[in-house]
């Protein structure tokens, strides 16, 4: 065919709307696509479909009846999220915590980061098609990190574990040999899904050299978390800036190379090794003590704004609070991580397929409780 | 750098910012807003990343924090600014930092600031069709908001 | 009268392949599930019979009594006539499959010219529903099936010939005989058609790694979103007949067919077959999927020339 006739063929762009009801965006999400054939020319995303305005309900809750509505923010990582909210308080009390709460929470926390790794995982391996297998391996480690919370908060989702000065409640007896033994289950596991996944052919394909994120656009747009280090920054607040009894363990930061789909999702393996590194060696050295509460429920700080954040699966988490001196904040602001994460994906999208739209998608790993709030 | 020594920089370049007491906040004007912002992005204090921006309603005023964070430098930053209730309009600060654009757009869905220069200042959060600005304090539907029980 | 019995035993024949073909692929359904579910360390299906065994034809009974939705919009003629024209050319196959020494319905010297002629009909199928059904999604996935078969077609048809050159003849009946003494597997260059066949006859029945037409993930269900009831019936059913005989094809042309020592020989090809098949499923629930331009970069700049290659070398050794 000689160039003229092609110029005569008339083609179309294609709009196309993906989600908010779609297997592969990780919640409501709705992408709005122009397509040229399999081409991506531009991607617009639409939110806000689980916005529930926790900012505006928090201006009328005291604050520790708002602990239960950060649950819901990232509902796979509700202990990070009770964590960063009742630290942020904290701060604004002044208050001290008991180190056997300090090294629980660490445990906790720690625990519920590889519960959320092992979901972003599977779910990035069913999007680029096989199909169910890595998910129902991840999803039974999972059962296993769910039964412990289970015993020690009596929740399987939505922990509502800690409190302003502490945590509800105290290990049961017992527990930390279930921990113990957690972690010699999981470790080879790990090297399972790298097995089964990892270096396979066709999923080295899929995600290597996909989505691109360089490391000034990385910084520019303020996307934390695993998909910054993937980006080559290394940069995690356990590290940088630590809160908690973090300087006392010893563990490492996985940075990546590239910045593509498959860094993004080795460093959420290797996230995995590291947590288990940390709650191993927190449970050795669990001090003795309480860790409840023993300042009041009604709390009545004031200031005109603090500002703290923490290390979240998903990137970081801040909380900016105001308080006027009565019981219910007067302004509470929740950066969530996956916001900024996903404002990136409009311009990593451009050019590619829609099939790599999914990989990319998957591989930020970002939640809709958070997003919309 | 700490605090102090940032703010000392910022001062000796802009003579119009105060310092808040109490906190680490520096208060600057907001017609000076793009170009401290644009300082502060290029070196020697390189804000490579604008982390939150938040809108506090005070009744009669509106004030705007931006909380700004250097990577490389491991230091950070809280700007305020005020703005008056009749004149809600700021100058966009997404051509320096890109993360600007959504926080803006939240900022204008929640608080009804309007960001001048922004490339797409739409409603973000709610609909894109919603009558009125819901986080600012006179937005109030006492049917729908319970108070607590204590 | 001679013609009068001749046609109601044609019709009795017909009907033994229907049933076999209905019973088959409900065992498949159910073998399916199975496998699947002991990959991933649970269960499947395991209270309708002895370990889920009646399941399939409780499916069937659903999928029967299922409203059938028709969207508005749909061209009604194409969208209708679709799953027939995917189901009929995998029934039609069925003609020349070799069950035992004398099981096979009519025994055509051109075996594997009908084979391949008939089975190419079923991508048209594929294209009229993914255009019938007035959506963008199907539309996408109707399209990428068609590049799909297509290309695959070329190291399949390529693979089966190897086979054909060194039994001298297309019957699949003379191609088993040809291999009572050992099986066409232990020839190096009959190892490497084999393999190239398996791929090409994966990617033929769409499933993963090469099920991009149905991707889920990215398309919802691909050609068959609009389906509802007892027309996407008709194409599970079709999917599952495709992997039997892409299977049962493997068993003949590599695999010795039928021979075998002590026990008969219908169930020696049963067993061949349904470990072809299990094979199959195997790979399905371990590898992600390959994606559309990779797909067509591996069919023909792979494939093809390898199958060229051993085309050459067959001729080489035969002619020595």
């Amino acid at each position: 065919m000689d160039t003229t006739q092609t110029k005569d063929i008339y083609t179309e762009e294609f709009l196309i709307n993906m989600g908010p009801q779609h297997p592969s965006t990780h919640g409501v999400l709705c992408l709005e696509l122009k397509l040229d054939g399999e081409f991506v020319k531009e991607c617009t995303p639409h939110i806000g479909y689980l916005h529930r305005s926790m900012e505006k309900i928090a201006e009328n809750r005291t604050y520790t009846q708002f602990i239960p509505y950060t649950d819901r923010l990232d509902y796979v990582a509700s202990m990070n999220n009770n964590l960063g909210y009742v630290m942020a308080v904290e701060k604004m009390l002044n208050l001290e915590v008991s180190q056997r709460a300090q090294y629980i929470r660490v445990i906790v926390a720690e625990l519920n980061r590889i519960a959320s790794h092992l979901i972003a995982v599977g779910t990035f391996a069913q999007d680029l098609g096989a199909f169910a297998t890595p998910l129902f391996y991840c999803f039974r480690e999972r059962e296993k990190i769910l039964d412990i919370f289970d015993q020690i908060c009596g929740n399987r989702l939505t922990y509502n574990y800690m409190r302003i000065g502490g945590v509800q409640f105290d290990f049961p007896k017992g527990i930390d040999e279930k921990i113990k033994d957690f972690v010699k289950y999981m470790r080879p596991k790990v090297d399972d899904y790298d097995q089964l996944l990892t270096y396979n052919t066709i999923f080295l394909s899929r995600s290597k050299h996909i989505g691109v994120l360089p490391k000034e656009l990385a910084i520019s747009y303020s996307v934390t978390g695993p998909n910054l280090r993937a980006s080559g920054v290394k940069w995690d607040l356990r590290k940088d800036e630590p809160y908690l009894v973090y300087d006392k363990f010893e563990f490492d930061i996985p940075v990546g190379k590239n910045g593509d789909s498959w860094d993004r999702y080795k460093i959420r393996i290797e996230e995995i090794r590291q947590s288990l590194r940390i709650v191993e060696q927190a449970i050795g050295a669990l001090p003795e003590g309480d860790p409840t509460v023993k300042v009041g429920r009604i709390h009545k700080p004031s200031s005109s704004g603090i500002y703290f954040r923490t290390e979240n699966p998903r990137g970081e988490l801040g909380f900016y609070i105001v308080g006027d001196g009565s019981v219910c904040p007067y302004r509470l602001k929740i950066r969530s991580p996956s916001f900024s994460n996903l404002a990136v994906i409009p311009e990593l999208v451009k050019g590619l397929k829609i099939a790599d739209l999914v990989c990319v998608l998957g591989s930020f790993d970002i939640l809709m409780g958070e997003i919309d709030r | 750098m700490r605090p102090d020594e940032v703010f000392a920089v910022i001062r000796a370049k802009f003579s119009e910012a105060k310092e808040e007491t109490g906190t680490n906040g520096i208060i600057i004007p907001k017609e000076s807003l793009l170009e401290v912002s644009r300082y502060l992005k290029n070196l020697p204090l390189a804000f490579d990343n604008l982390h939150c921006i938040t809108a506090i309603d005070r009744k009669e005023k509106m004030e705007l924090v931006y909380t700004l964070y250097s990577i490389r430098e491991h230091h950070g930053v809280t700007l305020k600014t005020y703005l008056t209730l009749e004149d809600l309009n700021v100058a966009s600060l997404s051509k320096v930092w890109k993360s600007a654009n959504w926080l803006e757009r939240e900022v204008y869905d929640l608080f009804g600031v309007v960001f001048l220069n922004h490339p797409d200042l739409r409603r973000i959060l709610n609909p894109y069709d919603w009558k009125g600005f819901p986080l600012r304090k006179d937005y109030s539907h006492p049917e729908l908001i319970a108070k607590p029980r204590l | 009268m001679l013609s009068i019995l001749g046609f109601i035993w044609m019709l009795i024949v017909g009907l033994i392949v229907l049933g076999f073909i209905a019973g088959s692929a409900m065992f498949l359904i159910w073998m399916e599930r199975k496998v699947s579910a002991h990959i991933q360390s649970r269960f499947g299906p395991m209270r309708v019979g002895w370990h889920g065994v009646l399941q399939s034809i409780a499916d069937a009974v659903k999928l029967l009594l299922k409203e059938d939705i028709r969207p508005a919009g749909v061209d009604k003629l194409v969208w209708w006539l679709a799953p027939f024209v995917v189901v009929v050319p995998s029934v039609m196959v069925f003609v020349v499959i070799p069950f035992g020494k004398s099981l096979i319905v009519k025994d055509l010297n051109v075996g594997i010219l009908y084979i391949m002629a008939v089975s190419s009909v079923g991508v048209i199928g594929i294209f009229m529903a993914g255009w019938g059904s007035n959506n963008k999604y199907s539309l996408l996935g109707g399209m990428r099936s068609a590049a799909q078969i297509i290309s695959y077609e070329i190291p399949l048809v390529l693979s089966m010939i190897v086979v054909a050159m060194q039994a001298s003849s297309l019957s699949m009946q003379k191609i088993v005989a040809a291999q009572s003494g050992h099986w066409y597997i232990l020839h190096p260059n009959l190892t490497l058609a084999f393999v190239v066949y398996l791929i090409s006859a994966t990617a033929e029945v769409n499933r993963t790694p090469f099920d991009i037409p149905e991707a889920e993930s990215e398309l919802v269900s691909g050609f068959h979103t609009e389906y509802s009831g007892m027309k996407f019936a008709m194409f599970f059913i079709g999917e599952y007949t495709n992997v039997f005989i892409i299977s049962a094809i493997a068993t003949t042309l590599f695999w010795g067919g039928w021979n075998g020592p002590i026990l008969p020989p219908v169930v020696w090809f049963l067993i061949k077959t349904y470990g072809i098949v299990f094979i199959l499923m195997w790979a399905r629930w371990t590898f992600p999927r390959v994606r559309v331009d990779q797909l067509m970069g591996f069919a023909w700049k792979a494939l093809t020339p390898i199958s060229l290659v051993n085309l050459a070398i067959t001729g080489w050794l035969l002619l020595r």
